[in-house]
C-alpha cells in the first residue's frame, strides 16, 4: 500500500527527471540502488559523493536515509546496497 | 512494485556527462563528473549539481557585479516536492503557535500592508558553500564556491509581523516551515527555528522581492525569510507557517543537521535553546573574500594586471581586504568599492606588477570591521561548513 502510495506521488516528477540520471557503474548491487536510492534524490548524489567515502561512512549514509528520512528500503537490500556502494564509489 | 518499474524504465534514458575541466579541480572527481551546466525555468544556465531536489551553484562570472542577478542566482533544496507556480500565487502565510497570543492568517497583500517596504541588501550564502573545496572531503552537496549571492531583499520586518499575532513573553525561538516537502511522507519536513532575538532584530524580513522584482521561484516565490548576516539554512522559502515556540524546535535539520562544533566559530548571538555540550546551530557567516575576474592557471600581462574580487562576512562589514604576493610576507591593502551596507558582498581591486614572466602567487585575505580575518587552514568541522580559507590564485605572467 506504502509502495503504491509512493508510487503515485513519484510519477509525474519522475517522468521528467529521471531523464537525467547518471549511469551508475555496472557491479552487483546496482539493481538495488537504482530502485531504492533514485525514489527521494537522483542517483547523482552517489557519485558527487565519491571517491572518498568508506564501507563505515556510505554504511552511515544509508542507515540516515533509512533510519532519518524513513526511505522504503527492504531490509534485505540493504547490504548488497551498502557493499555496491563502498565497491564501485569507494575510496581509490 | 509500480515504484521498481518506473525506475527501471527511466534508468533506459541515460544522459551523457562528460567530465569537464571548467569545474574547480579541488571538487572530488565524482563532482567533477556529475556537474554540467543546465538552467531551470527563469534561470540562465547554472553549474547543476542535483536536478532532484535541485541544487544548482552560482557560476564563478556572475559575481563580477556585487548585486548578483536573479536568473543565476544559486538554488538549494533538502527536499524534492517543489509546489508549481500556479500552486504558490494564492499565498497565505499563518503564524501560531503556543507563543502567539492569537493565530492569524495573512496573504501577500495583507503583509503589504502592514508597513511601508523595507529593503536590506545581504548575501544568501548555504552553509555548505565551498564544501566540495574540504580536504579531506564529507559527504554532503558538494558546493564550490557558488552556493551564494548578494541581493536587495524587499518585503516586511518579521517583528511586525509576529505582532499581528502578539509574542507572549515565554516565546524562545520562531520556526517556519516552507511548502517544500518530501517524497516520503515520514521525512522528516523541512522547518527550521531561530532565537526569538533574532526574530525580532530590525533586519530580518518576510521578503517578497529579490532585487526590485518578484521571488523566483526556484528561490522562494512568493515569500521567504531573509536573516541577514545568518547562514541561508534559516532563510525558508515559500513560507507558509510560523511558529512562536515556547520550546525549542526539536527536529532532525535543528537537532542533528547544521551543527557546529561549540565556540568553535564565533558569533554575536549564541543560540542558547539549540545549545548541547557538544555542538550548537550554524549561526552567523564568516568573513571571506573571492578573486572574481581571474581563475587559477590563466595568463595575465607581465606589465601589469588587476585583481578584482568581492569580501564580506555576517553584518559587520569589511575593514580591509589585502593582497600577498609574496606567500604571505607582505601584505598590500586592495581599494574596496561601493559600500552596499554590512551584510553585502563588498568590491575590491588591486593591481599587481610581477616584474617577470611566470608564475603569478596571490593569496587574498578579508578582514571584518570586528576584526575577524579569514583562515589561514581549514577549520575542520564534520558537516563541512565555515570554508573560509584564504585564497591562493596562482596565475603566469607573460
Amino acid at each position: 500500500m506504502r509502495s503504491i502510495v509512493i508510487a503515485g506521488a513519484l510519477a509525474a516528477p519522475l517522468l521528467s527527471a529521471m531523464a537525467a540520471e547518471p549511469e551508475l557503474r555496472p557491479g552487483p548491487g546496482r539493481e538495488q540502488v537504482q530502485a531504492n536510492c533514485g525514489a527521494c534524490h537522483t542517483l547523482a548524489y552517489i557519485p558527487m559523493n565519491s571517491p572518498f567515502l568508506n564501507e563505515a561512512q556510505w554504511t552511515a549514509e544509508v542507515n540516515k536515509m533509512v533510519g532519518v528520512f524513513h526511505a522504503p528500503v527492504p531490509r534485505e537490500d540493504i547490504p548488497a546496497i551498502i557493499a555496491y556502494l563502498t565497491a564501485q564509489y569507494g575510496p581509490r | 512494485m509500480r515504484r521498481r518499474e518506473i525506475l527501471a524504465g527511466a534508468t533506459l534514458l541515460v544522459a551523457a556527462r562528460p567530465a569537464l575541466a571548467q569545474f574547480d579541480p579541488r571538487l572530488p572527481a565524482g563532482t567533477r563528473e556529475i556537474a554540467r551546466m543546465g538552467a531551470l525555468p527563469g534561470k540562465r544556465q547554472l553549474i547543476e549539481l542535483t536536478d532532484r531536489p535541485p541544487n544548482f551553484e552560482t557560476p564563478l562570472d556572475a559575481f563580477r557585479t556585487p548585486i548578483t542577478p536573479n536568473d543565476r542566482f544559486f538554488v538549494r533544496y533538502h527536499l524534492a516536492l517543489i509546489p508549481e507556480m500556479d500552486e504558490l500565487r494564492d499565498w497565505r502565510v499563518a503564524i501560531g503557535g503556543p507563543g502567539a497570543e492569537r493565530s492569524v492568517t495573512l496573504s501577500l497583500a495583507d503583509l503589504q500592508r502592514i508597513a511601508p517596504p523595507v529593503t536590506v541588501t545581504a548575501v544568501c550564502q548555504c552553509s555548505g558553500n565551498r564544501r566540495g573545496l574540504f580536504q579531506p572531503h564529507v559527504p554532503g552537496v558538494e558546493w564550490g564556491i557558488g552556493a551564494m549571492g548578494n541581493a536587495r531583499w524587499t518585503g516586511v520586518r518579521l517583528r511586525d509581523v509576529l505582532a499581528r499575532a502578539g509574542v507572549k513573553s515565554d516565546t524562545i525561538e520562531v520556526a517556519f516551515d516552507g511548502a517544500d516537502g518530501p517524497i516520503v511522507p515520514e521525512t522528516p519536513d523541512f522547518v527550521k527555528s531561530i532565537p526569538l532575538a533574532r526574530a525580532i532584530h530590525s533586519d530580518t524580513l518576510l521578503a517578497w522581492e529579490m532585487n526590485g522584482q518578484p521571488l523566483p521561484h526556484f528561490n522562494g516565490f512568493p515569500l521567504r525569510v531573509v536573516v541577514p548576516g545568518w547562514t541561508a539554512t534559516y532563510w525558508m522559502k515559500h513560507v507558509n507557517r510560523i511558529e512562536l515556540r515556547t520550546a525549542p524546535e526539536e527536529n532532525f535539520w535543528m537537532k542533528a543537521a547544521y551543527r557546529v562544533p561549540r565556540g568553535l566559530f564565533p558569533t554575536d548571538m549564541d543560540f542558547p535553546t539549540q545549545m548541547t555540550q557538544a555542538n550548537e546551530p550554524i549561526t552567523q557567516i564568516m568573513v571571506n573574500s573571492l578573486v572574481t575576474n581571474l581563475q587559477d592557471g590563466v595568463r595575465v600581462p607581465v606589465g601589469g594586471f588587476d585583481i578584482e574580487g568581492i569580501a564580506w562576512d555576517g553584518g559587520h562589514g569589511i575593514r580591509s581586504v589585502e593582497v600577498s604576493t609574496d606567500r604571505g610576507e607582505t601584505w598590500q591593502r586592495a581599494r574596496l568599492g561601493q559600500d552596499l551596507g554590512v551584510y553585502a558582498f563588498r568590491p575590491w581591486t588591486m593591481r599587481v606588477q610581477p616584474g617577470r614572466a611566470g608564475p603569478v602567487q596571490a593569496m587574498v585575505r578579508a578582514t571584518s570591521n570586528a576584526g575577524q580575518v579569514q583562515a589561514a587552514r581549514l577549520v575542520p568541522n564534520p558537516a563541512g561548513y565555515h570554508h573560509n580559507v584564504i585564497q591562493t590564485l596562482e596565475v603566469i605572467a607573460s
